[in-house]
């Protein structure tokens, strides 16, 4: 274990959690207002109707997995009776096909973005930089999967990779876990830290308010004009008095 | 025991729309003069029969807004429930593009000054202000007005096409009138329902319904949800928006707008109290055609004690009962029983009425030679064109004749009635009896549609002193001592960062008009001086303008 590994396996990933969670924090406080989707459906949706489905539910059903990988010891699916041949298959054939998904709806909505006009001029330089940061990412995580457990003898990062991400949340964090395994999953796991430090400054802010609520709220909402300042809070000195 | 809620509502009188539409105009100066609401009109005029804004809006089995009715009978939204809300929120199917509004343009008028001297006159180009590049205007809000293309375009009016094919040919002899049509600022609305984030509330002190910017984000589901698509994307905010009853005039009693400003006087604003808790069993009558009385059983009468005693329990204030008993609204409603509420199929319980025009008939009669205004004739000629009143039926009593028949006849009486004393004769109560009416009755009628003084049309309660603290403008919390342009500087581009409250963007382009010379965005503007403050001793700071990137001392 050397300095490099401390600096990308403990260093980084601590960065990059604290930039996600305060920068979230800063930009709810002061920048509701833009806190949006940005959606460009006004200008195209024959491409948007089937890329912008593709990706977000083929990265839905990513994120499932990788917390089914990341997050659930090794122990805690064996104990309930899931043996590893048949987590492996159900992983590699999930994960490559909401990958796939993933990286077409991708692929279409930057095609889109490039090429019809009105959307391209409203894309922005920091929306560039995050399609950048994004589809590396998953290409590089399809990649060290396609490479590792498909085309690959197979890597079992449930006893590497796993046990290190969660190490980071005990606050014991294990860089030597982690400096070991391939160069792809290294890669993707650096390129991943990166978007977390980026997300709250982009529009991928958007996915923290996803409208759970939605299912379990009543269908019109009343509010008194008393409320209307929301969870804003009024400026020193503006504070409204009875 | 009631839950009484009073309703800001409004009354268009279609007889006096002369489609001016300087109401849309004033309007989008106040409120849509922004970048990303170009194609935006809160308040848009269009000629009936046609399209409508955006093109075949009123076509739900296309567009899908508004409620319908399940297999048990309950309310659900016609676009599909939470659920399948959720599933479709990546990518709204029954979203209309920009294309469906109209692209809007500008013109490339800096050729006018900056071509070369030639033979030929330069022209200014149009250029889409959403691609940016040369254009051709082939579409525009009312761009079928006046029947314009109209045996083209005229048949696919979703109300037409809901006439049959008899009416259709008789439709030859054309009528047409307009329908300004705003936010419906509905009772039950399915815009605020549709809403996933829950950032659109309905005010329950005035009913206003509005879009909290700070929670919008972006989903767009509202705008499906809305039947009369009175809610808006801002394309390059990423929010919607939408009427907002012009809160800020309203609050200190003044009329919107579009109201204060329509040269024909036809609009009305008053207060409705309304039975909060009824709402949803009358939205959901199962024959469409009994949606327009159920709407009207759930208004309450502002002069029915145990009303007033529930609203006093309830919180409402005395001088906004007081308003109530003196709303043109319910009069318009319910005294006169001449106001009809816009396709009351949607279930949205709609709260901005109108009342049906009596000119199309009019004029046909007089076309024939007959004489147009004379009672006898008018009742006639009510019963036998039937196109109108079909088509009237259509909009304002989900197809059902009678009771825009009976509007149509209260209106012919009025006509009737005043015109004999015009003429000197003996005032004809019989007339009025016709209708159900007293002669009094048709003359307070008239008062109030023809003479329409200022003070009858808008009874506005003041939003309350005691709230005065609370109000919207000085609840934002932004001090005066904002600086920058409106809406732009924060920290992701012009969409991002504090909105400025109207009051704030107000006092600085005020302040900028003051102390500015040049027409647009003086590169000193923060130097410029006032004269009508300079008492005339020294140079102070940007009396001179600057000479060569230097300061003048």
């Amino acid at each position: 274990m050397n300095a490099l590994d401390v600096v990308l396996w403990v260093v980084a990933p601590y960065l990059a959690i604290t930039v996600f969670v305060l920068g979230h924090v800063w930009r709810y406080r002061y920048d509701k207002f833009g806190w949006t989707t940005r959606s460009s459906q006004m200008y195209e949706s024959r491409l948007l109707r089937i890329g912008s489905p593709l990706f977000h539910f083929g990265i839905l059903v990513v994120l499932l997995g990788h917390i089914g990988g990341l997050v659930i010891p090794k122990s805690w699916t064996e104990a309930a009776g899931v043996s590893e041949e048949a987590y492996h298959i159900t992983a590699v054939v999930l994960g490559t096909v909401a990958g796939v998904a993933t990286l077409g709806g991708l692929a279409i909505l930057i095609y889109r973005r490039r090429t019809v006009g009105p959307v391209f001029t409203a894309t922005t330089r920091n929306d560039k930089l995050m399609y950048a940061v994004l589809a590396l990412v998953i290409v590089l995580g399809l990649a060290a999967t396609i490479a590792a457990n498909v085309v690959g003898g197979g890597y079992d990062y449930r006893t590497t990779i796993s046990p290190w991400f969660r190490s980071i949340f005990y606050l014991q964090p294990d860089p030597a876990l982690m400096a070991g395994a391939p160069p792809l999953f290294q890669l993707h796991a650096l390129s991943a830290l990166l978007l977390f430090a980026i997300w709250p400054f982009t529009r991928l802010v958007h996915m923290l308010t996803a409208p759970v609520g939605y299912l379990t709220r009543p269908y019109v909402v009343y509010r008194s004009r008393d409320d209307q300042r929301g969870s804003r809070k009024p400026r020193r000195g503006w504070e409204p008095t009875r | 025991m009631t839950k009484v809620m009073a309703q800001l509502a409004m009354v268009m009188n279609l007889d006096k729309c002369i489609g001016c539409h300087t109401c849309s105009v004033t309007c989008k100066q106040a409120w849509t003069n922004r970048a990303g609401t170009e194609y935006v009109w809160f308040n848009n005029v269009e000629t009936r029969p046609g399209q409508g804004y955006p093109r075949t809006y009123q076509d739900q089995e296309r567009w899908r807004g508004g409620w319908e009715l399940n297999h048990r009978g309950r309310l659900r939204l016609k676009a599909g429930g939470r659920l399948r809300k959720l599933f479709s929120i990546f990518a709204n199917p029954l979203m209309p593009s920009i294309q469906d509004y109209y692209e809007p343009w500008t013109y490339d008028y800096d050729r006018l000054f900056s071509a070369p001297m030639q033979d030929d006159t330069p022209v200014a180009r149009p250029k889409s202000l959403i691609t940016g590049e040369n254009t051709k205007i082939s579409w525009s809000a009312n761009w079928d007005d006046n029947l314009a293309g109209g045996p083209e375009l005229a048949p696919a009016d979703p109300v037409l096409r809901k006439l049959s094919d008899q009416v259709k040919l008789e439709f030859e002899q054309a009528f047409m009138f307009y329908l300004p049509r705003i936010c419906e600022h509905c009772l039950n609305p399915s815009c605020v329902a549709s809403c996933p984030s829950g950032a659109m509330y309905k005010r329950s002190e005035d009913g206003i319904v509005l879009v909290d910017q700070d929670r919008c984000r972006g989903w767009r589901m509202c705008v499906t949800g809305c039947p009369y698509k009175k809610v808006y994307f801002n394309h390059k905010t990423g929010k919607a928006e939408k009427c907002t009853f012009c809160y800020p005039r309203v609050e200190v009693g003044i009329p919107t707008v579009c109201s204060e400003t329509c040269v024909g006087r036809l609009r009305y604003i008053g207060l409705i109290l309304y039975d909060a808790d009824r709402v949803a069993e009358a939205a959901s009558v199962a024959d469409e055609k009994d949606l327009y009385e159920a709407q009207r059983s759930v208004l309450l009468d502002p002069n029915d004690p145990e009303v007033i005693a529930a609203a006093r329990a309830e919180g409402i204030p005395e001088d906004w009962l007081e308003a109530a008993r003196r709303s043109p609204i319910y009069k318009l409603i319910f005294d006169f029983g001449v106001a009809l509420p816009l396709h009351p199929e949607y279930r949205t319980m709609p709260m901005v009425w109108y009342i049906p025009p009596l000119s199309p008939v009019v004029d046909v009669l007089s076309g024939t030679g007959h004489d147009g205004e004379d009672a006898d004739n008018l009742f006639g000629a009510i019963d036998a064109l039937r196109i109108p009143i079909g088509y009237l039926a259509e909009l304002f009593s989900a197809g059902d004749p009678e009771p825009v028949r009976n509007v149509l006849r209260r209106l012919a009486a009025m006509r009737s009635y005043m015109r004999r004393i015009n003429l000197g004769r003996e005032p004809d109560e019989s007339i009025a009896t016709a209708v159900g009416m007293t002669g009094e009755r048709v003359e307070e009628m008239y008062r109030l549609l023809a003479i329409a003084a200022y003070g009858e049309r808008y009874v506005i309660p003041k939003a309350h002193a005691e709230q005065g603290a609370r109000l919207e403008e000085s609840m934002s919390g932004c001090s005066l001592d904002y600086e920058g342009g409106p809406g732009m500087g924060g920290p992701f581009g012009e969409a991002s960062g504090m909105p400025v409250p109207v009051a704030v963007e107000n006092f600085h382009a005020l302040k900028d008009r003051q102390t500015t010379g040049a027409l647009v965005d003086p590169e000193d503007r923060q130097n410029r001086v006032n004269l009508l403050n300079w008492d005339g001793k020294g140079t102070p700071d940007g009396l001179f303008p600057d000479r060569n990137g230097r300061k003048q001392p």
